[in-house]
């Protein structure tokens, strides 16, 4: 299908989007049972009559799930409902052992809330929710035999339900209009805010690339100057901030592809194709699907008191927009550098790398520049790399010593990426340590200043600027081991010239 | 040795605390007596000799070291099987769960092994406690111990004939319309549905969730409030158990006295469909309330009418949702699974293969009920019949302590009568149903024969909520005077078996 390019679509087509942001809770037990929540367990060994919906057993709710719901509907500037209940989701499918999913539906703890959304250019735009609300996630099936890992041509499925009944939190905005063309930057935007402000609170970690964090782009288009929505699509798990942006990008050009065309939007989901940014058809929702929802009678409603939500607004961290503001105006960075350092992960480890006594600029030195390219290059989060803050911390300090000098520097932070041990061990172990000894350096200056006689004449002649040339030969001859201002100093100490 | 099944709960009990008989004696003369009596009575789908055997010898060692024994260690009972019993198949009386043995017991079963009770089996059922007559089972009707050919009752139609049959001296039911009264009433015994929230229902197969609720069965009103106080209480495990203490119930079963009660005759449960000796027992019961003290005033409910519509739409409902697990993935039936059919496939022929007609009914009827558009009209609906019902008992609790009515229109039908009939046989619980609906406490106790029939008639009180023990109380007072009067028991009328 040859598509209608997005410069195209937006001259005729308003977007309008909704995001559905699933959040794994990082609760130690199940939403409605004692099970662990630990990931990565031996499958089915974190199972119990009531996560596996043996006949007979009854859910009762994780109040610390239920905790961590209303903190997240306040950090949403929600309303925390005074009453509410949990509703069945009925469906059947064989990684839900109840065929039913304990859910909220007309109910939510929380509603009616906003999130604003800082997007590149430093504008502001503000998303906002419908509802917060409460569910059970399902067990994971795989499917053997197959080509593809999906049920297509497998031959059988094996089922795990350590996933079932961990905590969910589902974050539904209302339809996000009036983004015109930044609709997929702000679908990017909100949930990479989303996930800051989920991790601020300590209720999740909200690793997308671990699925506790997944996002529904639902998109359609409608002509420009029209009020009434179109037909939405349903792009199921888009499970990284960049997906997120390519898919609703790539559904926009799609949805004008058909509508330019004469055809009509199908009200379906779609699966995201990490590869090429693309989406395909997945089933077709004739009609909105029929889950018979009705208030769970095995549960009694939910009604949290107001002093304890107050209590919990009083308690809440400080939210990473406010923070963001802060540390930017403490760091004193343009709104431009701040925002690199938003997108390159490195907030925390700069805070941690000060917190262990650097400099905040050669903090962040470090981070946004060796680091964060060794990160991009290796496709791995900053915070992953194998090097401690308190590790980078010690380097910045050899060189406020005057121990080490930046290119050395370079190579301690090399060594213990590479695993040689401790900064101190690997200038130990290498001699790299800064050569400070000026009887040494005073050898090296003067087979220095002997072998290029020609610039010292310059040089007393009143050319100090060619000072650079003799500095060089020196660096060379220590193998970069010594304080090139030293070096410089010494050079025209011997050549009797006033340093400038 | 054959007397010692015709003991009551509380006499057993004495007598193995006293030393006069062994619990183990107790055990195998009621294992005997269901050797004898079950081919023809079918009370039990699994008897579990070692495991009873084995619990009796646990009373008895403790006696022995001289530990004191609770109030019904060693008493025999018949568990419906309902509720979870880890490593004894617990089946539903359905097919989809033949073989199925729970990993687990059910609160109220290990309450039951706490309190040295000692369980016999599982007793036969309506397939999910979905019937009025136990001809749901998957495993063939119990028979009634006074008349073979005819019904038990339902669901719990093998506890109450357990009973009747002297093979256990107690039993569990459930009532979720009706399904522990009608079958204490039709059989000649006492059957309880406590407060709704009072006894656990974790671990009890549920039907529908929000009317199910486990009940003691019994041959007298002393001995169900002594398996109500050792199964009723808080219970962590089930978030709609209500955290208050247990009304004292087994002291006002001891109390034999209502006087000054006021007693509430509801006028909706009379005329057309009532038996005439069901109608004679029941009037006569309550001119005995009058002579033994109690004022008996005329109460009318009129939302009780809409009752059984309203049930017919929650608990298929609940049912279907509730039901939806049996799906040959994890457990009991699977049917099809030759490597040629998908998943869905394999769950629609088990679901087909396992589930009897009277299930399915009530799956398709639920499911329509709840469906988008239908919802407000049905299911929405009926929670507001609900919430009527709930207000006439109310209003009618301001004026009276209990109501009373007939817990059924008629005596024990004949096995097959209603069997093609549903909705005749939903008018069987006719008289339960609006206690289910609002989770009060009810129960039926005998109060004669029919005299057309020679049937047992049982009278239902109701309580409010928590009043559990206003039905002892009343109960204990009619049955002492009927005693008194006949001389004996209502059950030793029963023919032998």
């Amino acid at each position: 299908m040859n598509l209608v390019s997005y410069e195209d679509a937006l001259a005729s087509y308003d977007p309008v989007m909704g995001l559905e942001v699933h959040v794994e809770l990082g609760t130690k037990t199940k939403m409605f049972c004692g099970c662990s929540t630990e990931l990565g367990a031996e499958p089915n060994s974190q199972t119990c009559p009531t996560c596996l919906g043996l006949p007979g057993s009854l859910p009762v709710v994780n109040a610390i799930g239920v905790e961590s719901a209303v903190k997240i509907g306040l950090a949403l500037n929600c309303e925390i409902a005074e009453w509410c209940r949990f509703a069945r989701k009925n469906y059947f499918y064989p990684d839900m052992p109840k065929n039913f999913q304990t859910s909220q539906y007309d109910e939510p703890i929380a509603f009616n809330g906003y999130l604003d959304v800082q997007l590149e250019d430093g504008s502001t735009f503000r998303v906002e929710i419908e509802r917060a609300h409460m569910e059970e996630d399902t067990g994971k099936s795989s499917h053997v035999g197959g080509a593809t890992g999906r049920i297509h041509g497998a031959t059988h499925s094996l089922l795990d339900y350590n996933r079932a009944g961990i905590p969910l939190i589902e974050i539904v905005t209302k339809p996000i209009v009036g983004a015109g063309e930044r609709a997929p930057e702000v679908a990017k935007a909100y949930v990479a805010e989303l996930r800051e402000l989920i991790k601020a609170l300590g209720v999740s970690e909200a690793r997308m690339d671990k699925g506790q964090m997944r996002c529904d782009v639902n998109l359609s288009l409608r002509p420009n100057g029209t009020e009434t929505f179109g037909t939405r699509s349903e792009t199921k798990n888009v499970n990284s901030l960049r997906s997120v942006e390519r898919a609703a990008r790539f559904e926009i050009q799609r949805h004008a592809t058909v509508l330019t065309d004469g055809g009509t939007i199908v009200q379906e989901t779609r699966h995201f194709h990490e590869e090429d940014g693309s989406t395909t058809s997945g089933r077709i929702k004739d009609n909105a699907e029929d889950y018979r929802y009705f208030p769970e009678p095995d549960l009694v409603p939910i009604a949290p008191a107001r002093a304890w939500v107050e209590e919990l607004r009083a308690g809440l961290p400080e939210l990473p927009r406010v923070r963001r503001a802060r540390l930017q105006a403490e760091w004193g960075l343009s709104d431009k550098d701040m925002q690199s350092v938003l997108n390159a992960g490195a907030v925390e480890p700069i805070l941690e790398t000060i917190a262990a006594g650097a400099p905040a600029d050669q903090a962040r030195k470090w981070w946004m520049g060796e680091l964060a390219r060794r990160a991009n290059e290796t496709g791995t989060e900053l915070s992953e790399q194998p090097i401690t803050p308190a590790q980078v911390a010690r380097v910045t300090a050899l060189v406020a010593e005057g121990k080490l000098n930046d290119k050395l520097a370079r190579q301690v932070i090399e060594a213990v990426l590479a695993g040689e041990g401790e900064p101190d061990e690997v200038v130990e172990k290498r001699g790299l340590a800064v050569v400070s000894d000026d009887s040494a350096l005073g050898a090296a200056v003067d087979q220095a200043i002997a072998d290029n006689e020609a610039i010292a004449a310059k040089i007393r002649d009143g050319k100090v600027a060619a000072v650079g040339a003799l500095v060089g030969a020196v660096m060379k001859a220590t193998r970069g081991q010594a304080d090139a201002a030293r070096v410089k100093d010494l050079i025209l100490e011997r050549l009797g010239v006033e340093g400038q | 040795m054959t007397e010692l099944i015709r003991y009551t709960a509380a006499e057993t009990a004495s007598a193995i605390a006293k030393g006069e008989v062994s619990a183990v004696e107790v055990a195998q003369a009621h294992l005997d007596r269901i050797d004898a009596v079950d081919k023809k009575v079918n009370a039990f789908l699994h008897v579990d000799t070692e495991g009873a055997l084995k619990a009796a010898r646990a009373v008895d060692e403790k006696r022995a070291k001289g530990e004191e024994l609770g109030p019904l260690a060693g008493v025999p009972l018949a568990l419906k099987d309902v509720f979870t019993t880890e490593g004894i198949p617990t089946t539903c009386g359905s097919k989809i769960l033949e073989g199925w043995i729970p990993p687990y017991d059910a609160t109220l079963t290990s309450r039951l092994k706490d309190a040295g009770v000692v369980i016999l089996g599982k007793t036969n059922m309506d397939e999910f406690a979905m019937g009025s007559s136990t001809e749901n089972s998957a495993y063939g009707p119990t028979g009634n111990p006074w008349d073979l050919s005819r019904i038990p009752g339902g669901s719990g139609g093998g506890s109450a004939a357990a009973l009747a049959a002297f093979e256990a001296p107690l039993a569990i039911g459930t009532d979720t319309g009706g399904s522990i009264r009608q079958p204490g009433a039709v059989t000649g015994t006492v059957g309880v549905k406590p407060t709704y929230g009072s006894v656990s229902r974790y671990g009890l197969v549920a039907f529908s969730s929000s009317l199910d609720q486990g009940g003691p069965c019994a041959r007298t009103v002393l001995d169900a409030a002594l398996l109500h106080e050792a199964i009723a209480g808080h219970d962590p495990l089930d978030s709609t158990s209500i955290d208050a203490p247990v009304p004292a119930v087994v002291e006002a079963a001891k109390l034999r006295d209502v006087r000054g009660m006021r007693i509430g005759v509801v006028k909706e449960f009379a005329g057309e469909g009532y038996q005439t000796g069901v109608m004679q027992r029941f009037n006569e019961s309550v001119e005995l309330l009058r002579e033994l003290g109690a004022e008996v005033v005329e109460v009318s409910c009129p939302s009780f009418t809409l009752a059984l519509p309203a049930y017919y739409l929650i608990a298929p409902s609940e049912c279907s949702s509730n039901l939806a697990r049996f799906d040959a993935m994890r457990y009991g039936l699977r049917v099809g699974d030759d490597g040629s059919r998908s998943a869905e496939e394999v769950t629609a022929l088990t679901r087909e293969a396992g589930f009897g007609d009277e299930v399915k009914r009530r799956i398709i009827l639920g499911t329509y009920a709840l469906s988008s558009g239908y919802y407000d009209a049905y299911y929405g609906s009926a929670q507001k019949v609900r919430t009527l019902i709930s207000r006439d008992f109310d209003a009618a609790f301001a004026g009276v302590d209990v109501l009373v009515s007939p817990t059924t229109p008629t005596t024990a039908f004949p096995i097959g009568e209603r069997a093609d009939d549903p909705m005749a046989m939903y008018l069987a619980d006719l008289c339960t149903i609006p206690s289910n609906l609002a989770g009060n406490a009810a129960m039926s106790l005998p109060v004669g024969l029919a005299p057309e029939d020679n049937l047992p008639v049982g009278l239902q009180i109701i309580a409010p909520a928590m009043a559990d023990d206003r039905l002892y109380r009343v109960g204990g007072a009619v049955e002492a005077a009927l005693n008194d009067k006949w001389g004996h028991t209502l059950l030793e009328e029963a023919p032998a078996l």
